[in-house]
Protein backbone atom coordinates (compact mmCIF):
# COMPACT_ATOMS: atom_id res chain seq x y z
CA UNK A 1 0.00 0.00 0.00
CA UNK A 2 2.59 2.40 -0.94
CA UNK A 3 1.97 6.19 -1.22
CA UNK A 4 2.44 7.68 -4.38
CA UNK A 5 3.65 11.44 -5.14
CA UNK A 6 0.15 12.50 -6.49
CA UNK A 7 -1.11 10.54 -2.95
CA UNK A 8 1.06 12.78 -0.82
CA UNK A 9 0.48 16.01 -2.55
CA UNK A 10 -3.57 14.95 -1.93
CA UNK A 11 -2.83 14.06 1.73
CA UNK A 12 -0.40 17.12 2.13
CA UNK A 13 -3.39 19.39 0.77
CA UNK A 14 -6.02 17.80 3.16
CA UNK A 15 -3.43 18.10 6.50
CA UNK A 16 -2.96 22.06 5.20
CA UNK A 17 0.91 21.33 4.99
CA UNK A 18 3.13 23.67 1.88
CA UNK A 19 5.08 21.45 1.14
CA UNK A 20 7.68 20.78 -2.27
CA UNK A 21 7.58 18.08 -4.40
CA UNK A 22 10.88 17.67 -2.93
CA UNK A 23 9.96 17.71 0.20
CA UNK A 24 7.08 15.19 -0.52
CA UNK A 25 9.20 12.59 -2.25
CA UNK A 26 11.43 12.53 0.64
CA UNK A 27 8.43 12.01 3.14
CA UNK A 28 7.13 9.41 0.82
CA UNK A 29 10.51 7.35 0.60
CA UNK A 30 10.48 7.37 4.87
CA UNK A 31 6.43 6.82 5.15
CA UNK A 32 6.71 3.74 2.76
CA UNK A 33 9.62 1.99 4.38
CA UNK A 34 7.54 1.96 7.32
CA UNK A 35 4.15 1.49 6.01
CA UNK A 36 5.83 -2.25 3.98
CA UNK A 37 7.33 -2.65 7.50
CA UNK A 38 3.94 -2.77 9.26
CA UNK A 39 2.15 -4.77 6.47
CA UNK A 40 1.88 -7.75 8.71
CA UNK A 41 -1.00 -6.54 10.26
CA UNK A 42 -3.35 -6.18 7.33
CA UNK A 43 -2.62 -10.10 6.34
CA UNK A 44 -4.28 -10.73 10.37
CA UNK A 45 -8.20 -12.32 10.15
CA UNK A 46 -9.99 -9.33 11.82
CA UNK A 47 -12.97 -9.31 10.32
CA UNK A 48 -15.00 -10.34 13.12
CA UNK A 49 -12.88 -8.81 15.73
CA UNK A 50 -14.48 -5.41 17.70
CA UNK A 51 -12.36 -2.21 16.88
CA UNK A 52 -11.09 -0.49 20.68
CA UNK A 53 -10.77 3.06 20.43
CA UNK A 54 -10.15 3.42 24.55
CA UNK A 55 -8.21 1.02 26.36
CA UNK A 56 -10.42 1.52 29.52
CA UNK A 57 -14.42 0.73 29.65
CA UNK A 58 -15.19 4.44 30.04
CA UNK A 59 -18.75 5.44 28.24
CA UNK A 60 -20.32 8.63 29.05
CA UNK A 61 -18.81 11.05 31.24
CA UNK A 62 -21.43 13.54 32.83
CA UNK A 63 -21.30 16.34 34.88
CA UNK A 64 -24.01 18.67 36.47
CA UNK A 65 -24.94 21.48 33.81
CA UNK A 66 -23.86 24.38 35.94
CA UNK A 67 -21.69 27.64 34.94
CA UNK A 68 -18.59 27.81 35.43
CA UNK A 69 -15.84 30.86 35.32
CA UNK A 70 -15.25 30.74 31.42
CA UNK A 71 -11.42 32.20 30.56
CA UNK A 72 -11.23 36.11 30.10
CA UNK A 73 -11.50 37.42 26.91
CA UNK A 74 -7.80 38.82 27.78
CA UNK A 75 -6.12 35.88 28.90
CA UNK A 76 -7.87 33.53 25.40
CA UNK A 77 -6.42 36.67 23.29
CA UNK A 78 -2.98 37.21 25.37
CA UNK A 79 -0.96 34.96 22.59
CA UNK A 80 -2.93 35.57 19.40
CA UNK A 81 -0.55 36.59 16.70
CA UNK A 82 -2.88 39.30 16.05
CA UNK A 83 -5.31 40.76 18.45
CA UNK A 84 -7.61 43.83 18.19
CA UNK A 85 -10.63 45.45 19.76
CA UNK A 86 -10.97 41.97 22.00
CA UNK A 87 -10.95 39.99 18.05
CA UNK A 88 -8.19 37.56 16.40
CA UNK A 89 -7.13 39.46 13.56
CA UNK A 90 -6.38 36.65 10.58
CA UNK A 91 -6.29 37.30 7.12
CA UNK A 92 -9.97 38.13 5.06
CA UNK A 93 -11.74 34.72 3.99
CA UNK A 94 -14.92 36.46 2.34
CA UNK A 95 -14.56 38.75 -1.18
CA UNK A 96 -14.74 42.11 -0.76
CA UNK B 1 26.45 14.12 51.34
CA UNK B 2 25.40 17.15 49.39
CA UNK B 3 21.60 17.68 49.51
CA UNK B 4 20.84 17.63 45.60
CA UNK B 5 22.23 14.12 45.50
CA UNK B 6 19.68 12.73 48.05
CA UNK B 7 16.04 10.99 47.28
CA UNK B 8 12.49 12.92 48.02
CA UNK B 9 11.94 10.45 50.79
CA UNK B 10 15.39 11.68 52.89
CA UNK B 11 14.84 15.19 51.72
CA UNK B 12 11.18 15.06 53.00
CA UNK B 13 12.49 14.05 56.29
CA UNK B 14 15.07 16.47 56.55
CA UNK B 15 12.70 19.04 55.61
CA UNK B 16 10.11 17.78 58.10
CA UNK B 17 12.62 17.59 61.22
CA UNK B 18 13.59 21.41 60.35
CA UNK B 19 17.07 20.12 59.63
CA UNK B 20 17.48 22.07 56.14
CA UNK B 21 15.39 24.44 54.75
CA UNK B 22 13.01 24.72 51.52
CA UNK B 23 15.64 27.88 50.64
CA UNK B 24 18.46 26.00 50.64
CA UNK B 25 17.37 22.52 49.09
CA UNK B 26 16.25 24.58 45.78
CA UNK B 27 19.62 26.85 46.13
CA UNK B 28 21.47 23.70 45.99
CA UNK B 29 19.59 22.17 42.83
CA UNK B 30 19.84 25.32 41.58
CA UNK B 31 23.63 25.31 41.88
CA UNK B 32 23.74 22.39 40.50
CA UNK B 33 21.93 23.11 37.35
CA UNK B 34 24.09 26.22 36.30
CA UNK B 35 27.06 23.54 36.90
CA UNK B 36 26.25 20.27 34.64
CA UNK B 37 23.21 21.72 32.82
CA UNK B 38 25.43 23.69 30.15
CA UNK B 39 26.37 20.06 28.90
CA UNK B 40 23.34 17.92 29.80
CA UNK B 41 20.82 20.46 28.37
CA UNK B 42 18.01 19.00 30.35
CA UNK B 43 16.24 22.46 30.30
CA UNK B 44 14.21 24.55 27.91
CA UNK B 45 13.43 27.30 30.70
CA UNK B 46 14.81 27.51 33.75
CA UNK B 47 12.58 29.32 36.57
CA UNK B 48 15.12 30.28 39.23
CA UNK B 49 13.23 33.09 40.07
CA UNK B 50 10.34 31.31 40.02
CA UNK B 51 12.18 28.90 42.51
CA UNK B 52 13.19 31.19 44.84
CA UNK B 53 9.87 32.73 45.49
CA UNK B 54 8.31 28.80 45.60
CA UNK B 55 10.66 28.16 48.02
CA UNK B 56 10.34 31.04 50.04
CA UNK B 57 6.17 30.03 50.47
CA UNK B 58 7.21 26.37 51.06
CA UNK B 59 9.31 27.30 54.03
CA UNK B 60 6.64 29.62 55.91
CA UNK B 61 4.08 26.48 55.32
CA UNK B 62 7.22 24.33 56.79
CA UNK B 63 7.30 26.78 59.65
CA UNK B 64 3.41 26.78 60.27
CA UNK B 65 3.61 23.22 60.84
CA UNK B 66 1.92 21.95 57.41
CA UNK B 67 3.56 18.39 56.30
CA UNK B 68 3.16 17.71 53.06
CA UNK B 69 4.76 15.00 50.88
CA UNK B 70 5.94 17.35 48.25
CA UNK B 71 6.37 20.40 50.41
CA UNK B 72 9.56 22.69 49.47
CA UNK B 73 10.52 19.85 46.49
CA UNK B 74 12.53 20.96 43.76
CA UNK B 75 10.72 19.67 40.45
CA UNK B 76 10.96 20.00 36.60
CA UNK B 77 8.37 19.76 34.41
CA UNK B 78 8.06 18.37 30.60
CA UNK B 79 7.29 21.34 27.93
CA UNK B 80 4.21 19.71 26.81
CA UNK B 81 2.41 20.50 30.37
CA UNK B 82 0.41 23.63 30.39
CA UNK B 83 2.47 25.91 33.01
CA UNK B 84 0.49 29.34 33.55
CA UNK B 85 2.89 32.24 33.10
CA UNK B 86 5.71 30.05 32.11
CA UNK B 87 6.61 29.71 28.30
CA UNK B 88 5.27 26.11 27.31
CA UNK B 89 6.90 24.92 23.95
CA UNK B 90 6.29 21.33 23.34
CA UNK B 91 10.24 21.65 22.29
CA UNK B 92 8.31 22.89 19.09
CA UNK B 93 8.76 25.40 16.50
CA UNK B 94 5.26 26.60 16.46
CA UNK B 95 4.65 26.88 20.33
CA UNK B 96 7.77 28.89 20.57
CA UNK B 97 6.22 31.60 22.16
CA UNK B 98 3.66 30.00 23.95
CA UNK B 99 2.74 31.09 27.62
CA UNK B 100 -0.37 29.05 28.57
CA UNK B 101 -3.13 31.56 30.54
CA UNK B 102 -3.70 28.04 32.67
CA UNK B 103 -1.94 25.11 34.78
CA UNK B 104 -2.25 21.10 34.00
CA UNK B 105 -4.40 19.50 36.56
CA UNK B 106 -1.14 18.03 37.59
CA UNK B 107 0.85 21.38 37.82
CA UNK B 108 -2.27 22.57 39.68
CA UNK B 109 -1.63 19.59 42.09
CA UNK B 110 2.07 20.21 42.68
CA UNK B 111 1.13 23.93 43.03
CA UNK B 112 -1.01 23.18 45.79
CA UNK B 113 0.82 21.27 47.90
CA UNK B 114 4.12 23.57 47.98
CA UNK B 115 6.80 21.69 45.03
CA UNK B 116 8.84 24.05 44.04
CA UNK B 117 9.20 25.03 40.16
CA UNK B 118 12.74 24.90 38.63
CA UNK B 119 11.79 24.78 35.08
CA UNK B 120 10.32 23.26 32.04
CA UNK B 121 12.23 19.95 30.13
CA UNK B 122 13.51 19.28 26.47
CA UNK B 123 11.91 16.46 24.44
CA UNK B 124 11.17 15.26 21.29
CA UNK B 125 8.93 17.71 19.40
CA UNK B 126 5.63 17.13 20.12
CA UNK B 127 6.53 14.06 22.14
CA UNK B 128 7.02 12.27 19.03
CA UNK B 129 10.67 10.45 19.14
CA UNK B 130 12.47 8.35 21.15
CA UNK B 131 15.67 10.17 21.46
CA UNK B 132 15.29 13.95 22.49
CA UNK B 133 16.55 14.81 19.37
CA UNK B 134 13.35 15.83 17.74
CA UNK B 135 13.33 18.89 19.72
CA UNK B 136 13.48 22.02 17.57
CA UNK B 137 15.80 23.89 20.41
CA UNK B 138 18.37 21.56 21.37
CA UNK B 139 20.12 18.21 21.82
CA UNK B 140 20.08 17.02 25.68
CA UNK B 141 22.86 14.52 26.71
CA UNK B 142 23.05 11.44 28.28
CA UNK B 143 24.33 11.85 31.85
CA UNK B 144 25.82 8.55 31.41
CA UNK B 145 27.82 9.48 28.32
CA UNK B 146 27.21 12.90 26.90
CA UNK B 147 27.85 11.23 23.23
CA UNK B 148 24.67 9.23 23.53
CA UNK B 149 21.14 9.92 23.77
CA UNK B 150 18.83 10.29 26.99
CA UNK B 151 16.15 8.86 25.11
CA UNK B 152 12.33 9.91 24.71
CA UNK B 153 10.53 11.94 24.27
CA UNK B 154 10.85 12.44 28.18
CA UNK B 155 14.53 12.60 27.20
CA UNK B 156 15.32 16.15 29.48
CA UNK B 157 12.84 14.68 32.32
CA UNK B 158 15.20 11.57 32.59
CA UNK B 159 18.21 13.17 32.22
CA UNK B 160 17.51 15.92 34.76
CA UNK B 161 16.76 13.21 37.47
CA UNK B 162 20.24 11.53 36.73
CA UNK B 163 22.21 14.89 37.11
CA UNK B 164 20.52 16.00 39.86
CA UNK B 165 19.18 19.50 38.62
CA UNK B 166 15.44 18.09 40.14
CA UNK B 167 14.64 16.50 42.57
CA UNK B 168 11.85 14.65 40.54
CA UNK B 169 10.57 15.37 37.35
CA UNK B 170 7.26 14.58 35.71
CA UNK B 171 7.15 13.52 31.75
CA UNK B 172 4.44 11.34 29.25
CA UNK B 173 4.07 8.13 27.66
CA UNK B 174 2.29 7.67 24.43
CA UNK B 175 4.49 4.97 23.53
CA UNK B 176 7.01 4.78 26.08
CA UNK B 177 8.25 8.10 26.96
CA UNK B 178 8.59 7.83 30.03
CA UNK B 179 10.13 4.56 30.83
CA UNK B 180 12.60 4.22 27.69
CA UNK B 181 14.55 7.36 28.98
CA UNK B 182 14.06 6.21 32.59
CA UNK B 183 16.31 3.06 31.30
CA UNK B 184 18.56 4.82 29.60
CA UNK B 185 19.06 7.61 32.23
CA UNK B 186 19.40 5.25 35.38
CA UNK B 187 16.13 6.88 36.64
CA UNK B 188 12.89 4.96 38.11
CA UNK B 189 9.96 6.02 35.38
CA UNK B 190 6.46 5.32 35.67
CA UNK B 191 3.38 5.17 32.84
CA UNK B 192 0.26 4.89 35.07
CA UNK B 193 -3.10 3.10 34.01
CA UNK B 194 -4.59 5.21 31.16
CA UNK B 195 -7.38 7.01 33.41
CA UNK B 196 -5.24 7.00 36.71
CA UNK B 197 -3.90 10.86 35.62
CA UNK B 198 -6.06 13.70 34.33
CA UNK B 199 -4.40 14.83 31.35
CA UNK B 200 -5.96 18.07 31.53
CA UNK B 201 -3.63 20.90 29.94
CA UNK B 202 -1.11 18.06 28.75
CA UNK B 203 -0.63 19.13 25.04
CA UNK B 204 -2.32 16.66 23.13
CA UNK B 205 -0.31 13.99 21.25
CA UNK B 206 -2.59 10.88 20.82
CA UNK B 207 -5.28 10.97 23.52
CA UNK B 208 -6.29 7.81 23.78
CA UNK B 209 -2.17 6.65 24.93
CA UNK B 210 -1.18 9.49 26.16
CA UNK B 211 -0.66 9.50 30.54
CA UNK B 212 1.14 12.01 32.60
CA UNK B 213 3.89 10.32 34.74
CA UNK B 214 7.16 10.31 37.23
CA UNK B 215 10.65 10.57 37.27
CA UNK B 216 12.78 9.69 39.91
CA UNK B 217 15.64 8.50 41.50
CA UNK B 218 13.75 5.69 43.65
CA UNK B 219 10.78 3.68 43.93
CA UNK B 220 9.80 5.30 46.99
CA UNK B 221 10.00 8.79 45.26
CA UNK B 222 7.86 7.43 42.11
CA UNK B 223 4.82 6.21 44.66
CA UNK B 224 5.00 9.54 46.39
CA UNK B 225 4.85 11.60 43.12
CA UNK B 226 2.03 9.04 41.69
CA UNK B 227 0.26 9.52 44.83
CA UNK B 228 0.29 13.19 44.67
CA UNK B 229 -0.89 13.47 41.05
CA UNK B 230 -3.90 10.65 40.77
CA UNK B 231 -7.32 11.04 40.62
CA UNK B 232 -10.40 11.52 39.08
CA UNK B 233 -10.84 15.51 37.52
CA UNK B 234 -14.08 16.88 35.95
CA UNK B 235 -11.99 18.51 32.93
CA UNK B 236 -10.71 15.22 31.43
CA UNK B 237 -13.81 12.73 30.98
CA UNK B 238 -11.15 9.88 30.62
CA UNK B 239 -9.79 10.05 33.98
CA UNK B 240 -11.52 7.32 36.30
CA UNK B 241 -13.12 7.46 39.32
CA UNK B 242 -11.11 5.35 41.41
CA UNK B 243 -9.82 5.61 44.88
CA UNK B 244 -6.31 7.27 45.10
CA UNK B 245 -4.18 4.79 47.75
CA UNK B 246 -1.17 6.37 49.29
CA UNK B 247 1.19 3.86 47.26
CA UNK B 248 4.12 4.73 49.15
CA UNK B 249 2.09 2.41 52.31
CA UNK B 250 2.23 -0.54 49.88
CA UNK B 251 6.07 -0.81 49.52
CA UNK B 252 7.13 -3.83 50.73
CA UNK B 253 10.23 -5.58 50.51
CA UNK B 254 7.71 -8.64 49.83
CA UNK B 255 7.50 -11.13 47.05
CA UNK B 256 6.68 -14.46 48.27
CA UNK B 257 3.89 -15.99 46.24
CA UNK B 258 3.72 -13.62 43.77
CA UNK B 259 3.46 -14.74 40.24
CA UNK B 260 5.10 -13.05 37.57
CA UNK B 261 4.71 -13.44 33.76
CA UNK B 262 7.84 -13.69 31.67
CA UNK B 263 5.96 -12.94 28.21
CA UNK B 264 8.58 -14.43 25.40
CA UNK B 265 7.57 -11.89 23.27
CA UNK B 266 9.88 -9.33 25.13
CA UNK B 267 13.04 -11.50 24.68
CA UNK B 268 13.15 -11.73 20.62
CA UNK B 269 15.09 -10.58 18.12
CA UNK B 270 16.18 -7.23 18.35
CA UNK B 271 16.86 -7.36 22.44
CA UNK B 272 20.49 -7.32 23.31
CA UNK B 273 21.96 -10.49 24.58
CA UNK B 274 23.66 -8.40 27.50
CA UNK B 275 20.18 -6.27 28.26
CA UNK B 276 18.55 -9.75 28.20
CA UNK B 277 21.11 -11.26 30.63
CA UNK B 278 20.40 -8.41 33.20
CA UNK B 279 17.29 -8.27 33.08
CA UNK B 280 16.68 -12.55 33.50
CA UNK B 281 19.50 -11.94 36.64
CA UNK B 282 16.65 -9.33 38.01
CA UNK B 283 13.88 -11.62 37.51
CA UNK B 284 16.00 -14.77 39.15
CA UNK B 285 16.73 -12.62 42.39
CA UNK B 286 12.95 -11.93 42.80
CA UNK B 287 12.70 -15.98 42.40
CA UNK B 288 14.82 -16.27 44.94
CA UNK B 289 12.87 -14.59 47.30
CA UNK B 290 9.98 -16.56 46.42
CA UNK B 291 8.12 -15.54 43.49
CA UNK B 292 6.60 -17.81 40.80
CA UNK B 293 8.12 -17.32 37.78
CA UNK B 294 6.05 -18.40 34.29
CA UNK B 295 7.07 -18.02 31.32
CA UNK B 296 4.03 -17.01 28.90
CA UNK B 297 2.96 -15.81 25.27
CA UNK B 298 1.39 -13.02 24.03
CA UNK B 299 1.47 -13.05 20.42
CA UNK B 300 -0.02 -10.10 19.47
CA UNK B 301 3.08 -7.69 21.16
CA UNK B 302 4.82 -7.93 18.00
CA UNK B 303 1.82 -6.68 16.03
CA UNK B 304 2.12 -3.93 18.88
CA UNK B 305 4.12 -0.76 16.65
CA UNK B 306 2.50 -1.49 13.02
CA UNK B 307 -0.88 -0.65 15.31
CA UNK B 308 0.85 2.09 17.15
CA UNK B 309 2.15 3.80 14.00
CA UNK B 310 -1.37 3.72 12.81
CA UNK B 311 -3.34 4.65 15.98
CA UNK B 312 -0.54 7.29 16.94
CA UNK B 313 -0.64 9.51 13.88
CA UNK B 314 -4.19 9.04 13.05
CA UNK B 315 -4.68 10.74 16.81
CA UNK B 316 -1.95 13.10 15.97
CA UNK B 317 -3.39 14.46 12.64
CA UNK B 318 -6.81 15.31 14.48
CA UNK B 319 -4.66 16.85 17.69
CA UNK B 320 -2.09 19.05 15.72
CA UNK B 321 -5.06 20.66 13.60
CA UNK B 322 -5.36 23.15 16.23
CA UNK B 323 -1.98 24.78 15.37
CA UNK B 324 -3.17 26.98 12.31
CA UNK B 325 -1.53 30.51 13.32
CA UNK B 326 -4.76 32.07 14.76
CA UNK B 327 -5.00 31.96 18.33
CA UNK B 328 -1.88 31.12 19.31
CA UNK B 329 2.07 30.92 18.21
CA UNK B 330 3.74 31.20 14.87
CA UNK B 331 1.98 32.76 12.23
CA UNK B 332 4.11 33.00 8.59
CA UNK B 333 1.99 33.47 5.36
CA UNK B 334 -0.34 35.98 6.21
CA UNK B 335 -0.27 37.45 2.73
CA UNK B 336 -1.60 34.14 1.43
CA UNK B 337 -5.00 34.24 2.81
CA UNK B 338 -6.15 31.99 5.40
CA UNK B 339 -5.76 28.74 4.03
CA UNK B 340 -2.21 29.76 2.86
CA UNK B 341 -1.72 31.34 6.40
CA UNK B 342 -2.25 28.01 7.83
CA UNK B 343 0.00 25.89 4.99
CA UNK B 344 2.39 28.05 5.49
CA UNK B 345 2.36 28.54 9.16
CA UNK B 346 2.19 24.37 9.72
CA UNK B 347 5.15 23.68 7.00
CA UNK B 348 7.35 26.46 8.87
CA UNK B 349 6.25 25.61 12.28
CA UNK B 350 6.50 21.47 12.94
CA UNK B 351 9.61 19.19 12.14
CA UNK B 352 9.98 16.42 9.89
CA UNK B 353 8.96 13.74 12.09
CA UNK B 354 5.93 15.33 12.72
CA UNK B 355 4.91 16.32 9.74
CA UNK B 356 5.63 12.55 8.73
CA UNK B 357 3.04 11.62 11.36
CA UNK B 358 0.63 13.98 10.11
CA UNK B 359 0.89 12.71 6.61
CA UNK B 360 0.52 9.16 7.97
CA UNK B 361 -2.85 10.03 10.21
CA UNK B 362 -4.32 12.08 7.18
CA UNK B 363 -3.49 8.56 4.96
CA UNK B 364 -4.83 6.43 7.55
CA UNK B 365 -8.22 8.25 8.13
CA UNK B 366 -8.75 9.69 4.37
CA UNK B 367 -11.82 8.66 2.42
CA UNK B 368 -11.05 5.05 0.88
CA UNK B 369 -8.59 3.89 3.67
CA UNK B 370 -9.64 3.97 6.98
CA UNK B 371 -11.28 0.44 7.19
CA UNK B 372 -7.48 -0.63 5.26
CA UNK B 373 -5.71 0.88 8.18
CA UNK B 374 -7.58 2.83 11.19
CA UNK B 375 -10.54 0.15 12.06
CA UNK B 376 -7.87 -2.46 11.27
CA UNK B 377 -5.77 -1.40 14.01
CA UNK B 378 -7.85 -0.67 16.31
CA UNK B 379 -9.18 -4.39 15.62
CA UNK B 380 -5.32 -5.26 16.37
CA UNK B 381 -5.71 -3.57 19.69
CA UNK B 382 -8.59 -5.00 20.47
CA UNK B 383 -6.62 -8.64 20.60
CA UNK B 384 -3.64 -7.12 22.17
CA UNK B 385 -6.07 -6.40 25.36
CA UNK B 386 -7.34 -9.68 25.45
CA UNK B 387 -4.85 -11.17 25.18
CA UNK B 388 -3.29 -8.79 28.08
CA UNK B 389 -6.25 -9.68 30.09
CA UNK B 390 -5.96 -13.60 29.66
CA UNK B 391 -2.38 -13.84 30.65
CA UNK B 392 -3.48 -11.60 33.88
CA UNK B 393 -5.50 -14.07 34.91
CA UNK B 394 -2.43 -16.45 35.74
CA UNK B 395 0.08 -14.05 36.95
CA UNK B 396 0.55 -10.90 38.79
CA UNK B 397 2.71 -8.84 36.83
CA UNK B 398 5.12 -8.73 33.45
CA UNK B 399 8.06 -8.40 33.72
CA UNK B 400 10.41 -8.35 30.24
CA UNK B 401 13.36 -4.94 29.55
CA UNK B 402 11.99 -1.58 29.00
CA UNK B 403 14.55 -1.23 26.09
CA UNK B 404 15.78 -3.67 23.87
CA UNK B 405 19.03 -1.77 24.12
CA UNK B 406 20.68 0.25 26.31
CA UNK B 407 21.08 4.34 25.21
CA UNK B 408 22.78 5.12 21.65
CA UNK B 409 24.80 7.51 20.24
CA UNK B 410 23.52 10.74 19.24
CA UNK B 411 22.58 10.92 15.73
CA UNK B 412 23.28 6.77 15.53
CA UNK B 413 19.17 6.88 14.52
CA UNK B 414 18.07 9.65 13.02
CA UNK B 415 18.51 8.54 9.37
CA UNK B 416 17.07 5.22 10.35
CA UNK B 417 12.98 6.02 11.20
CA UNK B 418 12.72 2.37 11.72
CA UNK B 419 15.42 1.54 14.19
CA UNK B 420 14.60 4.34 16.07
CA UNK B 421 10.52 3.38 16.35
CA UNK B 422 12.25 -0.09 17.13
CA UNK B 423 13.72 1.29 20.63
CA UNK B 424 9.95 1.44 21.47
CA UNK B 425 8.69 -1.96 20.35
CA UNK B 426 8.28 -2.92 24.52
CA UNK B 427 6.39 -0.31 25.83
CA UNK B 428 4.17 0.56 22.96
CA UNK B 429 2.08 -3.06 23.31
CA UNK B 430 1.35 -1.21 27.28
CA UNK B 431 -0.16 2.10 26.39
CA UNK B 432 -2.56 0.21 23.77
CA UNK B 433 -3.85 -2.23 26.64
CA UNK B 434 -3.62 0.64 29.05
CA UNK B 435 -1.62 -0.71 31.50
CA UNK B 436 0.55 0.92 34.33
CA UNK B 437 4.01 0.17 33.21
CA UNK B 438 7.21 0.87 35.60
CA UNK B 439 11.00 1.13 34.31
CA UNK B 440 13.41 0.34 37.33
CA UNK B 441 17.29 0.22 37.11
CA UNK B 442 18.54 -3.41 36.83
CA UNK B 443 22.03 -2.83 36.49
CA UNK B 444 24.88 -1.37 33.56
CA UNK B 445 25.85 -2.68 30.49
CA UNK B 446 29.36 -1.20 28.99
CA UNK B 447 28.89 1.07 31.65
CA UNK B 448 25.19 2.27 30.53
CA UNK B 449 21.88 1.72 32.67
CA UNK B 450 19.48 -0.86 31.32
CA UNK B 451 15.59 -1.27 32.61
CA UNK B 452 13.69 -3.83 33.77
CA UNK B 453 10.35 -3.31 33.16
CA UNK B 454 7.44 -4.57 35.35
CA UNK B 455 3.88 -4.36 33.80
CA UNK B 456 0.09 -4.39 36.00
CA UNK B 457 -2.92 -4.69 35.60
CA UNK B 458 -5.36 -1.93 34.91
CA UNK B 459 -5.22 0.29 37.92
CA UNK B 460 -3.08 -2.26 40.06
CA UNK B 461 0.03 0.49 40.73
CA UNK B 462 0.39 -0.87 44.20
CA UNK B 463 1.66 -4.39 43.24
CA UNK B 464 3.91 -2.90 40.34
CA UNK B 465 5.54 -0.16 42.46
CA UNK B 466 6.11 -2.73 45.51
CA UNK B 467 8.03 -5.34 43.22
CA UNK B 468 10.07 -2.61 41.75
CA UNK B 469 11.01 -1.59 45.59
CA UNK B 470 11.42 -4.97 46.52
CA UNK B 471 14.15 -5.61 43.17
CA UNK B 472 15.00 -2.28 44.12
CA UNK B 473 16.08 -3.08 47.86
CA UNK B 474 17.40 -6.51 46.97
CA UNK B 475 19.77 -5.26 44.31
CA UNK B 476 21.27 -2.85 45.75
CA UNK B 477 22.60 -0.45 42.92
CA UNK B 478 21.15 3.02 44.54
CA UNK B 479 24.82 4.53 45.34
CA UNK B 480 26.46 3.46 42.02
CA UNK B 481 23.55 4.98 40.14
CA UNK B 482 23.51 8.25 42.01
CA UNK B 483 27.09 8.89 40.07
CA UNK B 484 26.07 9.02 36.67
CA UNK B 485 29.85 8.53 35.19
CA UNK B 486 29.19 10.99 32.15
CA UNK B 487 29.11 13.80 35.16
CA UNK B 488 32.28 12.43 36.90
Amino acid sequence: MALTLKQMRHVAKLARLELSDEKLTHYMHAINALLEHFETLQAMPLDTVEPTSHSIPVFNAFREDCVEEPLSRDLALMNAPEARDGLFIVPRIVEE
Amino acid sequence: MELHLKTLSELRTLLDRGEISAPELTEAVLNQMAQVDPKVQAYLTQTSDLAHLMAQQAQERLQQGERTPLLGIPIGIKDNLCTAGIRTTCASKILHNFVPPYDATVVLKLRAQGAVFVGKLNMDEFAMGSSTEFSAFQVTRNPWDLERVPGGSSGGSAAAVASHTAIATLGSDTGGSIRQPAAFCGVVGLKPTYGRVSRYGLIAYASSLDQIGPLTKTVEDCAIMLSAISGHDPRDATSVNQPVPDFRKSLRPEVKGLKIGVPREMFGQGVHPEVALRVRDAIQSLEEEGAEVHEVSIPMMEQGLAIYYILAPAECSSNLARYDGVRYGLRVGAEKGHIGMMEATRAEGFGDEVIQRIIIGTYALSSGYYDAFYLKAQKGRTLLRQEFDRVFQQVDVLMGPTAPTPAFRIGELVGDPLAMKLSDVLTIPVNLAGLPGLSVPCGLMEGLPVGLQIIGKPFDEATVLRVGYAYEQKAGLLEQLRHPTGLA
